[in-house]
C-alpha cells in the first residue's frame, strides 16, 4: 500500500515538475519585460523575474535546456546571464553542458543584444574564468571585427575590456585576418587619435566621416545616421545616398518613411521578409494603403508562409482557426499590435500548413488583409461557427481574454469535448501571444484546452507539438525526452550566420 | 413622474477589471439627427478648464469639458467637432434663479466655427448637480427674493456637495482603457464594486467612441470614490453551460445563445434595478426640435439607491442622452428634507408634523443637513 502511494505521490510530483517547465517556457516565449494591453512593464519583470528564479533554483537542467527552444531573445539572454551569475552551484559535467548550450544560443542572438548582455555581466561583476571564455568564443566568431568594432563600438569596448581580450594579438591566431586588423582594432577601440589613418576602410571611414560628409556613406546604416544629423544631412538626401548600406530589416523599416520623403530608394523585398515581420509591417501601413497594395503584400505574405511552412505544407487537413482581432490586440506602446502581427501571419501561415483552412476572425470580417484592432472578444460563438465546419485541427489564436460573455469559449469547449467529441477526432490547440503577469503563465481558455505561447507565428508547428505537455496527461519523462531531443537537434544545426549584424 | 425609457438599447455582457463593471449598451439603430461632441474649453474665458472660480470664491468648480448637442432638421448626421462660447443668453432654465454662470446655453448660428449649424451647449452631470439644489431655491410659494438676489451675488451658498474626478476613482481609468467597445455601442452603465456609478448614454455610436474617455474626466460621487478603494475585485459573471442534455453542435449554440440571452434580463431586474424603477420627476429644461432636454431627480425615498442627472428624450420619450450621478445617502437625507418643505410651503410646523416628529426635531435635522442659513433667512 505505502509503495502505491508512493508511487501515486511521484507521479504527482513529476507533473508537477512538467507543468512548472511548461509554464516558465510558455512565458519565456511571450513576455519581453515590456509593457502588455492589460499589465504595465514593472508587473511583466517582476513576474518574470520571480519565474526565471523558481525554475533555475528547482529544475535547472531544464532551465539551461530551455535555451534550445523557441524562447525570445530577451529571455534568452537572461536565462545566460543567470546561468553565468550562478555558475557555482553546478558540477563540472553540467557546466560544460550549459557551456554548448550557451554557445550555441549566443551564436543566434542578435549581435546588439549579446553586447547588452556583456555589459549586463560586466555591471554584475560576474567575470570568472568560463564567461571570459565564452565571449572570447563569440567574439572570435563574429564575420566582420572591424564591422562590429565601428557598429557596436561601445559594445565590443566594454566587452574586450571585461574579457581581458588581447585585441593586439587576435590576428596571429587566425589566420585570414591580417595583424594589421588586429592592432588597428586595439587602437581603434581604445586610442582612435594615435593612428593618422587606418588601413582597413572601414575603420578609415569612420575616422573620415568625422569631417568628411561622402565617407558618411560607406558606413553602416544606425552609424551613418548619427553622422548625418552631425552633418546636417536631409533625411531624403540621406536615405536615398544610403540604401546600399542597409540591412534588408532596417530597409523594411525605413521604407515608409522614405516613401512619404519622396526618397529614390530601392524597395525592400517584401518577399525574402520572414512572416510575423511581415505581417507586423502590412499592419502597420494604413488600410487605404494595404487596399490598394493588396496584390503585393498577400503575394509577399503567402510566399513568407509558405517558406515558414516548408515540408509541412499541404499536410494539415481540413483546418479551422479562429483569429482574435478584439481591440485588445492593439498590444501596447512597446508592442503595438503584436498579438494582431501573429494572428495574421498564423493566419496566412495555416493557409499555407492546410489542405482545407476556414478562418474566423472575432469581429466577424472576413478580409485578413484589412485586419485591425476593434470590438469585444466573442470567442465563444465563433468557436461554434468553426467547430461546424468540423475541421480536424482547430487553431486558437487569441490572448485568452474572452469577454462576450466572458468564459463562454472554455465552456463551448468543455461541452464540446466531453459530450460531442470525446474521441478528440478533432485537434484542438490555443496559442497565446500575451504573458499574463499576474498569473504566471499565458491565460488558458479551458482546461480541456492545451494553451501554448506564441511569439513568432513561424513556430506554430512546434507549438503545436509542444502543447501536447500542456494538457496535464503526460509527465516530465515525456516532457525530458522532448527537450533533450530538441536540445540535440539544436547543438547540432549550425545556425545560418551569426546573429544578425549584416 | 416618470420612468426612464432604455428601450432600444440592449445590453451585452459586462467587462470586469478590479472592482469596476462596465456594461455596455448598444443601439440596434443610431439616433443620426442628434448628435453630441465633447468641448474642450482652452482657458478661463467663460467657464474654463480646470478648477475655476466663481462669484467672489465661494463656489469652486471644475469643469473639465461640455457638450455641444446638434439637431438637424432633416435628420442628416451633424458635425461633431467645432465649438465656440458665446455669450448671449438663452431661454431660462427651469429655476426663476439666475445662475451667475449658465449651464445650458443656445449657441448662435453666426457663431459657429462649422458653418451656421446652431447647438445646445451643456455641461454635463453639473447641469443636474445645479439642479438638485436650485430646484427648492426657487419655491413658488415663498419669496425668496431676498435668497435669490444673494444667490445671483454670491453662489449658491450652502452648497457642500463633494464630487470626484473619474481619474481619482480608483482602477476606473484602466478599466475604461481595456474596455472593448462593442460595434454600435451608444452608452455605458459603469459599476464600481458592483453599485451603479453612472449611466452614459449618445445618441450614436461615433459619439460614444469619441466620448468614451470622458467618463474619465466625470463626476463621480464620494460614494463610489470610497467603493472603488475599499471595495475588493469584483466577479464575473461567467457563461455556463450545462453539458448534461447536449448532444450535438446544435444544442450547444442554442445553449450558448441562450446563455447570452440571460445575462441581458439578469442585469436589468438585478443590477440596473434601481436606475429603472425609479420614477422621476424630471423638469424639461430645454426643447429642441423633436428632443427636449431635461434633468430629473430622485423621489428622495430614504435608503434607497438615488441617481440625479440629465437626459434628453425624443418625441416618444425615449432616451438620447443620459448621464446619472449617484447620491450618497446624506445627499439623499438632504433632499428628502427639502423635498418634505418643499411640499409644504416651508412652513416648519405642517412638515414636521406630515413626518411625524416635532418641530425642533426638524429644526435640528435641517441644521444638521447643512441648511441653517436657510432657516435664519426664513426667520
Amino acid at each position: 500500500m505505502e509503495s502505491h502511494a508512493k508511487r501515486i505521490e511521484g507521479r504527482h510530483a513529476e507533473l508537477i515538475a512538467a507543468e512548472d517547465v511548461l509554464l516558465f517556457v510558455h512565458a519565456a516565449i511571450t513576455s519581453t519585460g515590456q509593457r502588455e494591453f492589460r499589465s504595465g512593464e514593472a508587473e511583466q519583470r517582476m513576474s518574470l523575474d520571480f519565474l526565471h528564479e523558481y525554475v533555475r533554483v528547482n529544475y535547472r537542467p531544464l532551465y539551461a535546456a530551455s535555451l534550445a527552444l523557441d524562447i525570445n531573445d530577451h529571455n534568452a539572454a537572461l536565462i545566460v546571464r543567470r546561468l553565468l551569475e550562478t555558475a557555482g552551484e553546478v558540477t563540472a559535467e553540467e557546466r560544460r553542458t550549459e557551456g554548448r548550450l550557451i554557445a550555441a544560443r549566443l551564436a543566434r542572438l542578435p549581435a546588439p543584444r549579446v553586447y547588452r548582455l556583456f555589459r549586463a555581466l560586466r555591471t554584475a561583476k560576474v567575470n570568472n574564468r568560463r564567461t571570459r571564455a565564452i565571449m572570447r568564443d563569440w567574439l572570435a566568431a563574429r564575420p566582420d571585427p572591424a564591422l562590429d568594432a565601428v557598429k557596436y563600438r561601445s559594445g565590443l569596448k566594454c566587452a574586450a575590456r571585461h574579457a581581458h581580450l588581447p585585441l593586439g594579438h587576435r590576428g596571429e591566431a587566425d589566420g585570414d585576418v591580417g595583424g594589421e586588423l588586429a592592432t588597428e582594432l586595439g587602437d581603434f577601440l581604445f586610442a582612435p587619435r594615435r593612428r593618422k589613418r587606418f588601413a582597413t576602410p572601414l575603420l578609415d571611414a569612420w575616422r573620415r566621416a568625422h569631417y568628411e560628409q561622402g565617407a558618411v556613406y560607406e558606413l553602416p546604416f544606425t552609424v551613418a545616421e548619427g553622422f548625418a544629423a552631425a552633418h546636417g544631412i536631409g533625411r531624403r538626401a540621406f536615405l536615398e545616398n544610403i540604401a546600399p548600406r542597409m540591412t534588408r530589416l532596417e530597409r523594411l523599416r525605413a521604407q515608409e518613411s522614405a516613401r512619404t520623403l519622396g526618397a529614390d530608394t530601392a524597395a525592400a523585398d517584401l518577399t525574402r521578409m520572414p512572416l510575423t515581420r511581415l505581417a507586423s509591417y502590412v499592419l502597420g501601413l494604413s488600410l487605404d494603403d494595404r487596399a490598394a497594395r493588396r496584390a503585393e503584400l498577400t503575394a509577399a505574405l503567402r510566399a513568407a508562409a509558405r517558406r515558414a511552412a516548408g515540408a509541412q505544407a499541404g499536410t494539415w487537413g481540413r483546418v479551422a482557426a479562429v483569429l482574435d482581432d478584439s481591440f485588445s490586440t492593439t498590444g501596447s506602446r512597446q508592442k503595438r499590435r503584436r498579438p494582431l502581427a501573429v494572428a495574421l501571419a498564423c493566419h496566412f501561415l495555416l493557409e499555407a500548413l492546410a489542405g482545407a483552412y476556414v478562418p474566423l476572425w472575432t469581429s466577424g470580417r472576413q478580409d485578413a488583409l484589412l485586419a485591425h484592432p476593434y470590438g469585444p472578444t466573442p470567442l465563444g460563438m465563433r468557436l461554434l461557427d468553426a467547430l461546424e465546419c468540423a475541421p480536424e485541427r482547430l487553431v486558437i489564436v487569441s490572448d485568452g481574454w474572452d469577454n462576450a460573455p466572458p468564459g463562454m469559449a472554455g465552456e463551448v469547449l468543455r461541452a464540446w469535448r466531453t459530450r460531442i467529441d470525446r474521441e478528440g477526432r478533432t485537434s484542438v490547440v490555443h496559442l497565446n501571444p500575451v504573458y499574463d503577469a499576474e498569473d504566471f503563465a499565458v491565460r488558458r481558455l479551458s482546461a480541456s484546452v492545451p494553451t501554448a505561447g506564441v511569439r513568432m507565428a513561424e513556430d506554430l508547428p512546434a507549438l503545436a507539438q509542444l502543447a501536447r505537455f500542456a494538457e496535464g496527461r503526460t509527465g516530465l519523462a515525456e516532457l525530458r525526452a522532448h527537450l533533450d531531443d530538441r536540445v540535440r537537434r539544436f547543438l547540432e544545426d549550425v545556425p545560418d550566420g551569426a546573429g544578425g549584424a549584416a | 413622474m416618470s420612468r426612464l425609457d432604455l428601450s432600444g438599447l440592449s445590453v451585452r455582457p459586462a467587462q470586469v477589471w478590479g472592482g469596476v463593471r462596465l456594461v455596455p449598451l448598444v443601439r440596434a439603430e443610431p439616433i443620426t439627427d442628434l448628435r453630441l461632441h465633447r468641448e474642450v474649453y482652452a482657458d478661463d474665458e467663460s467657464c474654463g478648464s480646470g478648477p475655476s472660480t466663481v462669484a467672489a470664491d465661494r463656489h469652486t468648480s471644475y469643469i473639465p469639458h461640455g457638450f455641444v448637442a446638434n439637431w438637424t432638421g432633416d435628420g442628416s448626421p451633424a458635425a461633431s467637432y467645432g465649438s465656440q462660447l458665446s455669450d448671449e443668453r438663452g431661454p431660462v432654465a427651469c429655476a426663476p434663479l439666475h445662475l451667475p454662470r449658465k449651464m445650458v446655453q443656445r449657441r448662435p448660428k453666426a457663431r459657429t466655427s462649422d458653418g451656421g449649424r446652431s447647438g445646445l451647449r451643456f455641461l454635463p452631470l453639473h447641469l443636474a448637480l445645479d439642479g438638485y439644489l436650485a430646484l427648492h431655491f426657487g419655491g413658488p410659494s415663498v419669496v425668496w427674493e431676498e435668497w435669490t438676489r444673494r444667490a445671483v451675488r454670491e453662489g449658491l451658498s450652502p452648497r457642500a456637495e463633494t464630487a470626484y474626478r473619474g481619474g481619482q476613482v480608483r482602477g476606473l481609468g484602466d478599466a475604461l482603457r481595456i474596455f472593448e467597445i462593442h460595434p454600435g455601442q451608444c452608452g455605458v452603465l459603469v459599476y464600481v464594486a458592483d453599485a451603479l456609478a453612472a449611466a452614459f448614454v449618445v445618441p450614436h455610436p461615433d459619439d460614444y467612441r469619441a466620448l468614451h474617455p470622458s467618463l474619465l474626466h466625470d463626476l463621480y460621487g464620494e460614494l463610489m470614490y470610497q467603493f472603488a478603494l475599499y471595495g475588493g475585485p469584483v466577479p464575473e459573471f461567467t457563461a455556463r453551460i450545462s453539458p448534461e442534455h447536449i448532444t450535438s453542435l446544435a444544442d450547444l449554440r442554442s445553449a450558448a445563445e441562450r446563455c447570452q440571452r440571460e445575462w441581458e434580463l439578469q442585469h436589468d431586474g438585478l443590477m440596473a434595478g434601481a436606475l429603472l424603477d425609479a420614477s422621476y420627476d424630471v423638469r424639461q429644461v430645454y426643447r429642441m426640435g423633436r428632443f427636449r432636454l431635461s434633468r430629473f431627480l430622485p423621489p428622495f425615498a430614504l435608503h434607497r439607491t438615488q441617481h440625479i442627472g440629465e437626459t434628453i428624450t425624443d418625441g416618444r420619450g425615449r432616451v438620447a442622452y443620459l448621464k446619472t450621478f449617484r447620491l450618497s445617502d446624506k445627499q439623499v437625507r438632504r433632499g428628502h428634507v427639502l423635498h418634505r418643505l418643499a411640499a409644504h410651503d416651508w412652513h416648519i410646523g405642517a412638515t414636521a408634523a406630515a413626518m411625524g416628529i416635532s418641530g425642533q426635531e426638524l429644526m435640528r435635522r435641517v441644521r444638521h443637513l447643512g441648511f441653517e442659513g436657510l432657516l435664519r433667512v426664513h426667520r
